[in-house]
């Protein structure tokens, strides 16, 4: 019955439940035994019992169908640590909205995940409670920062996840686990109560087994939230997508994020282009578009996040709450000791990093500069969505590696964001889905809208995916 | 934090500019708004409450909490700008100024940093150079029996400050006097206190100075190396710290040497000022635009709602006393700056039928020697109708002007009104017209006939102990002008 339970996804569980054929209570459990005997180390936690605070499942829009939550968003009493041991055994007293707005939609917190240590890193190895597992090879990595969540939902651990994503923490996982990852249109999702990384860009979103669980779980998250001013009101409702074909549809494929020579894998490449041709057969109108600034993205991307970061991460200081190591009777060495002992090597890099842009003097040089790339990237987007609806290219340029393989070269690691990252400068939305497997991995294909095209996103992804009929069903785990 | 170290003893000589220099003083002023929540949360600003109990993540800077504008504290500043004449920017930003300290839980204060709220204005003769908005830090308390971080076993924090909306004020270096620099700043505050945005009280701290100090060569066009002159909590103390720094800067510049640029703390107890900061110690702020929030959009109704908000200001009503009312400028600041003065005499004015404002004028600064300088005559037991009547009477001649000063203070202790406290007192003046003060002064000529001779002479000095003889007799109750009027009358007929 588990088993059988489990293969469901998650809008398929949540109908059974509003029609009164599935006991929440048996579902949450079935969840709950999975992701306590977790071998992935996706979770860091795991919840007893659903919250008593829930409304009734049988008549909640997500129909008691529970949800695994990243580290990052703060949930009342319940350990927010943000991968980071410099918050370990944190519990906040208020939860995120993005959470709140979940609960209150009928799907109960089933654990939170784990994630690279305030989601710097795409690999989930830079997590301070050890590095999550791929279930499709655990000598693999599961991508990162979302690692957690993605291998949650690829190995049937939960039913669904959100995850964040700031320069494509969510898609990258989502493509290396085989799973759906989509990154909202910034100002979508409330980011009140996600541990910040890089306020300018972090958005919340969902990690799911289809397209169809990824809109109806976005569909409870949107809204402009009066708590942060950031948000935005979703101009229209969130649908459910039921397209079967894609006539109508002008996709662009941009060159610079495409070519092998950008570092694209031969064999994501061909799963990529097989897409395409599926794509076209569907009644889509495929050409080839320009994003002549795309190929800066990624420096300009480590200059603005380690930057906002420098400042998002100075709260950390010992003085309230979290890790604090005394010092010689001086504020001073209880600053440097404490920052020293919680936080790890690639934080502690981008901190150096970020200080260093924003320094007197090399400000205009580095942060300056950055936020004219950036701008000039907008554009380039803008322009090309005069003449396409979507843009398509590959979530990553290659598939799962393995555990250490460039945990020494953080410049290899960075290229993992390369074909995400133009997105995320933009503000605009994005999916990846899983289009078929390179050498028995997974595979990612990411299209990319203007802002606020989430509907005709998820329809033009909806299309696609029964078209590739990949098998999304949790066989391993 | 860096070990003081003095510089100079304070001294007490007075600045002068005799061989050539002249100061420049440029004014940075703190201003607690008295808004009901804080700057970017809804916590309730409250002092003097148990620690950490009004507090919120937002404050405390927990992870993921995220700042919201408070919209009151943005009319406030915007109704400070408007009152200096200053541009209110339609659009400004918020940016980040980041720096490391237990009062700082962000580990950065929400600040503005080159496009402000507000730039440009005027105050008096100074002109303003920027106003914009920020938020306090948290109080820090050493635990040590001084009370001082020096020596002290440990620090607590107490976050009820902080989050609280400041409006930064700063001036151009327009003023060249200590003393200047303390009557501005009292212009200030009365102006904002006028305006109601803040308690503008300095020992409370809702009102906090600093002071950025050179000298040069009077005449000059350029500017000298300045130092900063931080967090002088009064008036006094202001004015000292400012003469003891601008004598220090002399006695360099004197000497042949030049002005380090640092930032000083002065001890009003010792008088010393000590070195808080070298130039080479300044900090890196790192400021950048805060991401947590737009741009800040001054929309045409919020323009509005300040602008309807603002009063009649200090420097307005002051010019209207003096040139409406006839006060001497003097006189007229005096009122003005002190809004409750200011009420009082309106009050006064409206009361009176016959007496002219300026004599009424005169009276104010008779109270409130008698009531104390912080008292608000509108508490004490005189009556504006009471002292309106009370002046009344002396220009009718009913009443001297010493036996007035008697009833004012009969008034103040017991209240009531002037013409009964007067009689019952016998204070009433001796009629001129009815021959008791001409016969006091014959017999005042009677008894000091050299007087007499002198005052017959012209010399008009001598008329001094005939009136005093008068006025001894009828223990003040004779109108020391109508006793002169009939001496001469009687001794120089013309």
């Amino acid at each position: 019955m588990t088993a059988a339970l489990v293969q469901l996804t998650a809008a398929q569980a949540g109908a059974r439940v509003r029609a009164r054929e599935l006991d929440p209570r048996e579902l949450f459990e079935a969840y709950r035994q999975r992701a306590a005997t977790d071998e992935l180390n996706a979770f860091t936690w795991v919840a007893e019992a659903p919250a008593a605070a829930g409304p009734s499942p049988a008549d909640a829009p997500l129909g008691g169908v529970p949800v695994a939550v990243k580290d990052l968003f703060c949930t009342e009493g319940v350990p927010s640590q943000a991968g980071s041991r410099i918050l370990e055994g944190y519990r906040p007293p208020y939860s995120a909205t993005v959470v709140e707005r979940l609960t209150r939609a009928g799907a109960p917190l089933l654990g939170k995940t784990n994630q690279d240590e305030f989601a710097m890193g795409s690999s989930t190895e830079n997590s301070g409670f050890g590095p999550a597992r791929n279930p499709w090879d655990r000598a693999r990595v599961p991508g990162g920062s979302s690692g957690g969540s993605a291998a949650a939902v690829a190995a049937g651990l939960a039913p669904w996840a959100i995850g964040t994503d700031t320069g494509g923490s969510i898609r990258q996982p989502a493509a290396l686990c085989g799973v759906v990852g989509f990154k909202p249109t910034y100002g979508a999702c409330s980011r009140y109560g996600m541990i910040a990384f890089a306020s300018s860009l972090d958005q919340a979103g969902p990690l799911t087994r289809d397209v169809t669980d990824a809109a109806l779980l976005f569909g409870q998250m949107v809204g402009r939230d009066p708590r942060d001013s950031t948000s935005l009101k979703f101009p229209e409702p969130v649908r459910l997508p039921h397209a079967d074909s894609l006539r109508g549809f002008r996709l662009g494929i941009p060159e610079e994020l495409t070519g092998t020579e950008g570092g694209v894998e031969p064999g994501v490449r061909d799963a990529f282009d097989r897409s395409l041709e599926l794509a076209e057969k569907l009644g889509a109108a495929i050409e080839p578009c320009r994003l002549p600034h795309a190929p800066h993205a990624l420096s300009a991307y480590y200059l603005i996040a380690p930057a906002e970061a420098s400042a998002n991460l100075a709260r950390f200081d010992g003085v309230r709450y979290g890790l604090r190591v005394d010092g010689e009777a001086d504020l001073l060495t209880m600053y440097s000791r404490t920052r020293a002992a919680g936080f790890g090597l690639e934080v502690k890099r981008r901190i150096m990093l970020g200080t260093y842009a924003l320094s007197s003097g090399y400000y205009e040089a580095y942060y300056g500069t950055a936020q004219k790339v950036r701008t000039r990237i907008a554009q380039d987007l803008h322009a090309v969505f005069e003449r396409f609806d979507l843009i398509a290219t590959p979530t990553s340029p290659w598939t799962a590696f393995e555990l250490g393989a460039k945990l020494d070269d953080p410049l290899q690691m960075y290229l993992n964001d390369f074909c995400t990252v133009p997105m995320s400068l933009a503000g605009i939305p994005a999916i990846s889905i899983p289009c078929g497997l390179s050498d028995g991995l997974p595979v990612g294909f990411q299209l990319a809208g203007p802002a606020f095209s989430e509907n005709r996103l998820f329809e033009a992804a909806f299309a696609l995916e029964r078209a590739i009929g990949y098998d999304g069903s949790p066989a391993r785990g | 934090m860096t070990e003081a170290r003095p510089v100079v003893e304070g001294a007490n000589h007075t600045v002068a500019a005799a061989d050539g220099y002249e100061p420049v003083i440029g004014l940075e002023i703190h201003v607690q708004l008295s808004t009901r929540t804080k700057m970017f949360c809804g916590c309730e600003i409250r002092f003097g409450e148990r620690p950490n109990t009004h507090t919120c993540p937002v404050c405390l800077g927990l992870p993921g909490a995220l700042p919201v504008v408070n919209e009151r504290a943005v009319i406030f500043a915007a109704m400070i700008g408007l009152a200096f004449g200053s541009d209110v920017a339609r659009r400004s930003l918020f940016h980040r100024k980041n720096y490391f300290y237990p009062d700082s839980p962000k580990g950065y204060q929400i600040s503005q940093y080159d496009e402000p709220l507000c730039r440009g204005g005027r105050l008096g003769d100074v002109r303003i150079h920027r106003v914009h908005l920020e938020e306090d830090a948290a109080k820090l308390e050493h635990i040590s029996a001084s009370g001082r971080i020096h020596g002290s076993e440990r620090s607590v924090v107490d976050f009820n400050r902080c989050g609280t909306p400041l409006v930064e004020i700063v001036t151009e270096p327009d003023l060249r006097t200590p003393e200047q620099a303390r009557e501005w700043l009292t212009l200030l505050r009365a102006t904002l206190r006028a305006l109601g945005v803040s308690d503008v009280d300095m020992s409370q701290g809702s009102l906090r100075v600093d002071a950025n100090v050179s000298v040069r060569r009077a005449g000059s066009r350029e500017l000298g190396t300045k130092t900063e002159l931080k967090n002088m909590n009064s008036f006094r103390f202001l004015e000292r710290g400012l003469r003891a720094e601008i004598d220090r800067q002399l006695g360099v510049v004197r000497a042949g040497l030049t002005v380090e640029q640092e930032t000083l703390h002065f001890d009003p107890a010792s008088g010393r000022l000590t070195t808080l900061r070298s130039k080479e110690e300044a900090h890196d702020y790192r400021y950048f635009p805060e991401p947590d929030l737009m741009p800040l959009e001054v929309g045409d109704e919020l323009l509005q709602a300040a602008r309807s908000a603002i009063p009649e200001l200090p420097a307005q009503r002051a010019a209207r006393f003096e040139h409406d009312l006839g006060l001497s400028a003097g006189r007229a600041r005096e009122l003005a700056f002190r809004g409750e003065l200011g009420d009082y005499f309106e009050r006064v004015v409206a009361a009176a039928d016959a007496a002219p404002a300026p004599e009424l004028a005169n009276w104010i600064p008779l109270l409130v020697e008698r009531i104390g300088s912080d008292t608000d005559p509108a508490g004490s037991r005189v009556a504006p109708e009471g002292l309106a009547a009370l002046a009344a009477m002396v220009s009718r001649r009913e009443l001297s002007r010493d036996a007035a000063r008697t009833v004012l203070s009969r008034m103040v202790e017991i209240g009531g009104d002037p013409s009964s406290l007067a009689e019952r007192e016998g204070l009433l003046a001796l009629p001129g017209g009815d021959g008791q003060l001409a016969e006091l002064v014959e017999r005042a000529i009677a008894q000091d006939p050299g007087a007499a001779e002198q005052v017959r002479a012209n010399n008009m000095k001598a008329i001094g102990p005939l009136v005093g003889y008068v006025m001894r007799e009828t223990k003040g109750r004779a109108d020391g002008g109508e006793v002169r009027r009939l001496i001469l009358e009687r001794l120089a007929p013309h």
